[in-house]
């Protein structure tokens, strides 16, 4: 394998196109979609009904099919945020107080101990099929664009898109600082020795990360930078179409109506 | 064009890197830069565009003496610094938008600015690459697109810090026709023979801080 090849992690940063480019979310506005993502997630954190979650989580689930969210990746995605959940919810029914459903084992599992995991599984599983749905299946690039058009502040989004720009840099310079550590015999154990190699790794990786940021700074000041991105937009932005405004009514309509079933 | 005169510089007080230093670059000049690694060679190419200024001796650049950050601007507009390292010169989402980042400094509007991006890109046989996000373009294409940055703000002095280095012999090959064709006077850090026999017109060797 090269290690001058696409790096993974570009993956996980990487819209699931182009399936999702002639679905319905696919032609939604990008900024839209932003919108739509925050206040479902919004609403959908401050729900505290188990029917109101339900109803949340349906409609991510319809959002995911509108979205033509690639099944397995999804999943895949999914499993890694079970996993890192797995654990509280074990233990929630065992440790929150109340009326006594079951005691496999010997241990106490209370009902609202189990009511109070699954707010939790229905809340983050919504939120996170939502956002894949609707940000997820976005290009990076398209993202950042759709934010600084809704007024997020210039700064934070030009941090986000340099992030998005050099964090396959730094892995790449990572992944090949480690493999010339392997290529050295190195393998990884408890031992002192291993700790410092670490510490070393690390610490060229900040000063690599330094040194590029510099070069950067450099090139971006001979093409005459001098504190302002210029911007290649079109005149106009488009405005958002019938379909835009048809989905946001409809999306805030469910909200509404979810909302009112928890209450 | 561009002229230092008795230039000095140093990291590290110990060993000056330049060491009275003297190189004058004439219209139609491309002068092919040697020497072994670490002669300061890359230094050299930051002095002449005001990256690190020197610590004694002048800099005059298009006719005027260049002292401070300030001076360097507009040399910075008339001679363009081709990086070793692509991935430091790309950082802009797209082609289009890093290709279009200089003249936009430059004061251009985005119209004329995707003008020069279309014709840029058009010239170097790129057109395709417009749209394409540049942290997954190929080393080659990367290079390709850094020069393109370069050339799009219509520089009159080229620095080429080791072009080719790193290219598969179909990219070297492209770079070098590219090369090959432009107007501009060059200063060309390289140690690949063929650069220097196709495109250098003369041939320094900079070697304890002097140029010979």
């Amino acid at each position: 394998m090269s290690i001058l090849a696409p790096c993974p992690c570009s993956g996980i940063l990487d819209a699931a196109r182009p399936r999702t480019e002639h679905s319905l979310v696919g032609r939604l506005d990008p900024r839209t979609r932003v919108v739509v993502a925050v206040l479902f997630a919004l609403s959908v954190v401050t729900a505290d009904s188990l029917t109101a979650l339900g109803v949340a989580m349906a409609a991510a689930a319809t959002l995911a099919v509108l979205a033509r969210l690639a099944p397995r990746r999804t999943l895949r995605r999914m499993l890694a945020l079970e996993g890192f959940m797995l654990v509280v919810l074990a233990l929630l029914p065992f440790t929150v107080p109340g009326r006594i459903v079951a005691a496999p084992l010997g241990l106490a599992a209370s009902a609202e101990g189990l009511q109070r995991a699954a707010i939790i599984i229905l809340r983050a599983n919504g939120v996170a099929v939502a956002m894949m749905a609707l940000v997820g299946s976005m290009e990076v690039v398209t993202l950042g664009r759709a934010l600084s058009r809704l007024g997020a502040p210039e700064r934070l989004v030009q941090l986000f898109l340099f992030t998005v720009r050099y964090i396959a840099v730094l892995e790449r310079e990572y992944r090949r600082l480690r493999l010339a550590m392997r290529a050295r015999a190195f393998r990884s154990a408890c031992t002192p020795h291993c700790w410092r190699s670490f510490g070393y790794l690390f610490g060229m990786l900040m000063v690599r990360s330094l040194e590029r940021a510099e070069r950067i700074d450099a090139a971006m000041r001979l093409r005459g930078f001098s504190g302002r991105f210029p911007r290649l937009d079109d005149a106009a932005p488009s405005r958002p179409g019938a379909l835009d405004w048809g989905f946001g009514a409809i999306s805030g309509l469910a909200l509404i109506v979810m909302t009112g079933v928890g209450a | 064009m561009i002229r230092l005169e008795g230039v000095g510089f140093a990291y590290d007080a110990a060993r000056p890197v330049l060491d009275g230093l003297h190189f004058t670059l004439s219209p139609g000049d491309k002068v092919a830069l040697n020497g072994s690694n670490g002669a300061g060679k890359t230094t050299l190419l930051h002095l002449l565009v005001g990256l690190v200024l020197p610590q004694s001796g002048r800099v005059v650049a298009f006719g005027r003496e260049r002292r401070r950050e300030r001076d360097f601007i507009e040399v910075r507009a008339r001679a363009g610094l081709l990086f070793q390292d692509a991935d430091d010169q790309l950082f802009c989402p797209t082609v289009a938008e890093d290709v279009a980042f200089g003249p936009l400094n430059q004061g251009k509007t985005p119209a004329e600015a995707r003008a020069i991006v279309h014709r840029t890109l058009g010239e170097l046989g790129l057109d395709g690459l417009e749209h394409r996000v540049t942290h997954k373009l190929s080393g080659g294409q990367k290079r390709l697109v850094a020069l393109a940055a370069v050339l799009a703000m219509r520089p009159e002095v080229l620095l080429l810090d080791e072009p080719t280095n790193a290219l598969d012999d179909a990219t070297r090959a492209r770079l070098l026709d590219i090369l090959a064709g432009l107007p501009q006077a060059m200063v060309i850090v390289s140690h690949d023979r063929e650069v220097l026999d196709r495109l250098a017109t003369r041939a320094v060797r900079l070697d304890g801080g002097r140029l010979t």
